[in-house]
């Protein structure tokens, strides 16, 4: 698990999907994935099937969770399709582990928000760091805001000597 | 313009441009390996077949799962993941996929390998359908990078059904 960042870009396609990513924060991640790796996450009309990896919001719980289909079930003519997630090293799968609302059973359509397609290592230390230590954060602003400060005005000097 | 906060500038600029573009070409490798894995499915036993007490049916089997998945591995794959997953089609859904079995592979010499197991997974129809059911075994794997896209493949095994009673 891990929790989205708000970098949204536009994926070059031609209907603009958003590609979002996500910082794993978790130094034992459910998929295996080193703390400080950045996966990429996109969402489009492909079918859900057993294997892939998908984000998805459950009511009531405010981080997202990445895990991995293992179970699908899509009924006739596309009406509906049930699925079930368990992260690769969880014993246990999303509905036994707890991870799921209280009665729920299943995923559907509407609580997927994406599917991982790549990674970055290392990348989002920065993020993790920055969120971790919120000292690190003010500090790097105070010192950006000092060098603005006391940085000489060069184009000033400039124009007071055509003067 | 030529001062230590300009290069600096310039210079973390060009190391992150140097890093990103270095993260595309490696994951670009990968495409460049044509993998040749192989991959042997028995299902060597039916254990019991029953209907659980909510009324969907269940099943448990023993298996031989063999392969050789070593040509998959590039220097840029941090692990394989790989499961078998039942297949099949009912009255209510045009498909379903149960996952068996699964491992993470972390190296390439751990990617030949054979294991004689009942399924890690309970095979639980969402219903009871599984009486005479045909199905597919399918063992998939999902390669992923150290850096860059995943890549998935599969080897679909046919022809399997279930006992036509409860067992």
């Amino acid at each position: 698990m891990g929790f989205i960042k708000d970098a949204m870009q536009p994926a070059g396609s031609l209907r603009a999907r958003p590609l979002l990513t996500q910082i794993i924060t978790l130094e034992e991640d459910p998929l295996n994935l080193t703390q400080g790796d950045i996966l990429f996450l996109h969402m489009n009309e492909d079918p859900i099937r057993a294997g892939d990896i998908v984000v998805f919001n459950i009511k009531g719980k405010t981080i997202p969770v990445v895990h991995r289909v293992i179970q699908v079930h899509e009924q006739q003519n596309n009406k509906e399709i049930y699925v079930l997630t368990k992260g690769d090293i969880n014993k246990k799968d999303d509905r036994l582990g707890g991870i799921y609302g209280s009665g729920q059973l299943w995923l559907q359509r509407q609580h997927i928000m994406g599917r991982a397609i790549g990674f970055l290592p290392y990348e989002g230390w920065v993020t993790i760091v920055l969120t971790e230590n919120p000292i690190v954060k003010y500090v790097l602003i105070g010192a950006l805001s000092l060098v603005l400060i006391t940085s000489k005005d060069r184009g000033a000097k400039q124009n007071s000597r055509l003067v | 313009m030529h001062s230590f906060g300009y290069r600096l500038n310039v210079l973390l600029t060009q190391a992150v441009t140097l890093l990103a573009l270095m993260c595309v070409i490696a994951s670009l490798s990968d495409t460049l390996n044509v993998p040749s894995p192989s991959a042997d499915v028995r299902v060597l036993h039916i254990n019991w077949l029953h209907k659980q007490r909510n009324g969907n049916d269940e099943v448990s089997l023993t298996m031989n799962i063999s392969a050789d998945l070593r040509s998959t591995f590039t220097w840029n794959t941090k692990q394989v993941f790989v499961f078998l997953a039942a297949e099949y089609e009912t009255e209510k859904n045009h498909l379903n996929q149960i996952s068996l079995w699964d491992a993470i592979i972390p190296s390439k010499e751990q990617a030949k390998f054979s294991y004689h197991t009942i399924n890690k997974y309970r095979f639980t129809d969402q219903g009871n359908n599984l009486r005479g059911q045909e199905y597919n075994l399918t063992l998939h794997w999902h390669v992923m990078p150290k850096t860059g896209k995943m890549f998935s493949d599969k080897v679909i095994t046919t022809g399997y059904r279930l006992p036509e009673t409860y067992v």
